[in-house]
C-alpha cells in the first residue's frame, strides 16, 4: 500500500472536510481526474460534478462542488471549490426546479438571456442532482 | 442643595441605561462568537488560494502573456475608487470615527487626483453623502452578516470599473480583526495587482491548463476573496468594538450609581440630623 492521502476541501467560507483517503476523483475542467497517493504534483482548475474519495475503510463518499481549483502534491489533494456540498446538505428538490429553469431559458432563450449564467446553474444543478442520487441509491 | 427625590430619579436613570448597555454587550459578546468562527473558517481556503496564486504566478512569469492581463495594468493614478467598509450602527467605540478619519486622510493625500467612493455601511453613507464626497455607489444593511454573494457583487463592480478604465486603483479601507481588544485600521490596495514574479515554483508541477490562463482566472478570485475577508473580519471587529465599548459603559454606570447612593446617603443623614436639631431646639425654647 503506497503513502497517506489527505484530502482538504474548502469554499471561501468553510472547511467543508478534511480526511485520509485512499483515492480522490475530482471534475477537472477538461475532465476526470483520479487521484491516489503518490500522484506528482499538478495544479487544475475545477469544473461541475461530483467529487468522490474512498476512505480508508474502504467506503464511498460523494459531495457535489463547482468551480474552483485542487493542488495535488504527493501526500495531499487540496480542493478550493467555488461551491461545494455535502450529499446531506443537497436539496433535491430545489436541484430539480433549477435544472428545468436553466433547461427552459437555454431551450426558448430570450434576448437578454446571459447564456453563460444559464449554462453555469445548468452544470450547478446536474452535479447537485448526480450526487443527490448516488446518495439515496446507498 | 438637589433632594432626595431627585436623586433617586437619577440614579432610577442611570440603572436603566446600564440595563441597556448590560443587554447589548451580551448580544455583542453571541454574534462576535459567530463572527469570529466565520474569519477563522475563512481562513483555510485563502491560505491555500494564496499559495496557489504565488505557484500560479512563478510558474506563469516570463509568458509574455501575463503582463497584458488587465488587472496588472499599472496606470497612473488619477482617478483613485476607494472602497470604505463601516458598520451600519453605532455605540461601538471609536469603530466608524477612526475609520471614517482614516478615510479624511486618505482624501486629504489625495487631495490632487480625484477620488471616487464605494460605501458600504450606514455609518460611512450618512457622513459622506452629507459632505461634497464623490461617491460611486452604497450599501447598507449587510455589515453584521456579510455574505459571499455580498463580496462578489463589489468585486465584480470594482473589476469591471478598473477594467473599463474609470479608475485607475482600487483601496480597500476596513477596520481589521486582530483581536478582541484591538481593531487595526487597514488600508490595502488591490488593484492593480502586484504579483510578485521572478519566484520560483515550490515545485514542479504538472499544469491541466496553462500556467497564464490559470492566472487570468485566478486574478478576479482572489480580489473576491480578499473582498470577503475584509468584510468578515469588519464584522468581527464591529461585534467586537461594540462589546468592549458596552462593558466600559456598565462599568461607569456603575461607578455613577455608587457616587450617586453615596451622595444620596448623605444628603439623607444631613436632613435628619438638621430635623433632629429642629426638634432638640424647639424643645429647649419650651423650657
Amino acid at each position: 500500500m503506497a503513502g497517506q492521502l489527505t484530502l482538504e476541501v474548502a469554499t471561501p467560507e468553510r472547511l467543508l472536510l478534511k480526511e485520509q483517503v485512499k483515492g480522490v476523483t475530482v471534475p477537472g475542467l477538461d475532465g476526470e481526474l483520479g487521484i491516489l497517493p503518490e500522484h506528482a504534483p499538478l495544479l487544475s482548475e475545477l469544473g461541475c460534478g461530483p467529487l468522490s474519495f474512498e476512505l480508508e475503510n474502504g467506503q464511498k463518499k460523494y459531495i457535489s462542488i463547482c468551480g474552483g481549483y485542487v493542488e495535488v502534491l504527493p501526500d495531499h489533494v487540496r480542493v478550493l471549490a467555488a461551491q461545494a456540498e455535502n450529499a446531506s446538505e443537497i436539496d433535491a428538490k430545489r436541484a430539480e426546479v433549477a435544472l428545468q429553469r436553466a433547461n427552459e431559458r437555454l431551450l426558448h432563450p430570450t434576448a437578454d438571456l446571459d447564456v453563460a449564467r444559464a449554462l453555469n446553474s445548468l452544470k450547478r444543478a446536474q452535479a447537485r442532482l448526480s450526487v443527490a442520487k448516488i446518495a439515496a441509491g446507498k | 442643595m438637589p433632594s432626595l427625590i431627585d436623586i433617586r430619579r437619577r440614579i432610577r436613570s442611570v440603572k436603566n441605561t446600564q440595563q441597556i448597555t448590560k443587554a447589548m454587550k451580551m448580544v455583542a459578546t453571541a454574534r462576535l462568537r459567530r463572527a469570529q468562527e466565520r474569519v477563522i473558517n475563512a481562513r483555510p481556503y485563502s491560505r491555500m488560494a494564496g499559495e496557489i496564486l504565488r505557484n500560479v504566478a512563478a510558474a506563469a512569469a516570463g509568458d509574455e502573456r501575463v503582463g497584458e492581463n488587465p488587472l496588472l495594468a499599472v496606470r497612473e493614478e488619477k482617478r483613485i475608487q476607494l472602497i470604505l467598509v463601516t458598520s451600519d450602527r453605532g455605540l461601538a467605540g471609536g469603530f466608524n470615527s477612526n475609520l471614517i478619519k482614516a478615510a479624511q486622510g486618505f482624501l486629504a493625500e489625495h487631495a490632487g487626483q480625484q477620488v471616487e467612493m464605494e460605501l458600504y455601511g450606514r455609518k460611512a453613507r450618512d457622513f459622506f453623502t452629507r459632505r461634497a464626497a464623490k461617491v460611486s455607489g452604497e450599501v447598507t444593511g449587510i455589515s453584521q452578516a456579510p455574505t459571499l454573494a455580498d463580496a462578489k457583487a463589489l468585486a465584480d463592480k470594482m473589476i469591471e470599473r478598473f477594467k473599463n478604465e474609470e479608475v485607475d486603483a482600487v483601496y480597500l479601507l476596513y477596520n481589521e480583526f486582530k483581536s478582541v481588544l484591538t481593531q487595526k485600521v487597514t488600508l490595502k490596495k488591490m488593484l492593480p495587482m502586484a504579483v510578485q514574479a521572478g519566484g520560483t515554483p515550490q515545485r514542479d508541477y504538472i499544469f491541466e491548463q496553462p500556467p497564464a490562463e490559470m492566472l487570468g482566472r485566478l486574478l478576479p478570485n482572489y480580489i473576491l476573496l480578499q473582498i470577503l475577508e475584509a468584510f468578515l473580519e469588519s464584522a468581527a471587529a464591529e461585534h467586537a468594538a461594540r462589546m468592549t465599548a458596552m462593558d466600559a459603559a456598565s462599568t461607569n454606570a456603575n461607578d455613577v450609581i455608587n457616587k450617586l447612593t453615596l451622595y444620596m446617603n448623605r444628603v439623607r443623614q444631613a436632613t435628619i440630623t438638621r430635623e433632629i436639631i429642629e426638634v432638640v431646639s424647639g424643645a429647649s425654647a419650651l423650657e
